[in-house]
């Protein structure tokens, strides 16, 4: 074997070890409040203007802000109906994780975000079905929250299950917020 | 490599905070054909790190990134093939 054999192989195992781009980004959007639906659709956005194949799977408190801001309450039985009387879904209604103080912590925030041009959690959402993020409910909570396809925001794709968001997710960068 | 051709696009992005600048300059590349130059204009100073790291991560190579008076000036160029 000649010294430049053993070269080009050494390069080729280099090369071989280089981690490969990721293309795919699957975001796992649990949470519902403003503060964190914000950056989950900031991310989203960015990933689908870096190219990559994007989705956002909401669960659980997540699936709220994708409640349209017209629909006040929800569900079928007096339990779910209460949930969302004291979770009101809505990408306008959001509260902060922390120093809401009945609103007026949500109230302010925005009010900063107008004057620095950062782009509401509404615009995010406008942007990500431009940008072609799949947008994907999960089933399971809108059954258990009484959730029905008519009260969420058109665009979405249709609601699915675990086993295809982690089917989604495999090669991807995943991300639970 | 860019004398024979000339910016096509310019954006004005300045005032805008992340990510607007590079989602606006992301959709703006898409219309571009390969070679053709987009010039962006920012004021948010993460847009540096983000240019680059936009260009890097798509393979469209950005050709300039400087600052003049607090606004930040980036030229792109559109890679060969890109969706």
């Amino acid at each position: 074997m000649s010294v430049d054999m053993i070269d080009r192989q050494f390069a080729e195992q280099l090369a071989a070890k280089k981690p490969p781009v990721t293309n795919k980004l699957v975001i796992f959007a649990w949470s519902g409040e403003l503060d964190r639906i914000w950056p989950t659709l900031i991310l989203a956005t960015t990933g689908a203007a870096m190219g990559k194949e994007t989705t956002v799977f909401f669960t659980f408190w997540g699936l709220f802000p994708l409640v349209k801001n017209q629909v006040r309450i929800t569900g079928e039985n007096w339990m779910q109906k209460m949930l969302s009387m004291l979770n009101r879904g809505g990408d306008e209604h959001l509260k902060l994780s922390k120093m809401n103080f009945a609103g007026a912590g949500p109230a302010m925030m925005k009010s900063l975000a107008e004057d620095h041009h950062v782009a509401s959690p509404h615009e995010l959402l406008e942007m990500a079905k431009e940008l072609g993020v799949h947008l994907i409910p999960c089933q399971m909570t809108m059954d258990l929250m009484g959730l029905k396809r008519e009260d969420l925001i058109d665009g979405l794709e249709e609601p699915a299950g675990a086993t295809k968001a982690l089917a989604d997710a495999e090669g991807a960068i995943t991300l639970f917020i | 490599m860019t004398t024979t051709t000339s910016i096509t696009t310019r954006l004005d992005l300045k005032g805008l905070s992340c990510p607007l600048p590079i989602i606006k300059t992301a959709k703006a590349m898409k219309g571009l054909a390969a070679g053709e130059l987009l010039e962006a204009l920012a004021t948010d100073p993460g847009s540096v790190s983000d240019f680059k790291a936009w260009a890097q991560s798509t393979g469209n190579p950005l050709l300039e990134s400087t600052q003049e008076g607090g606004v930040y000036r980036f030229v792109l160029m559109k890679k060969e093939t890109m969706g």
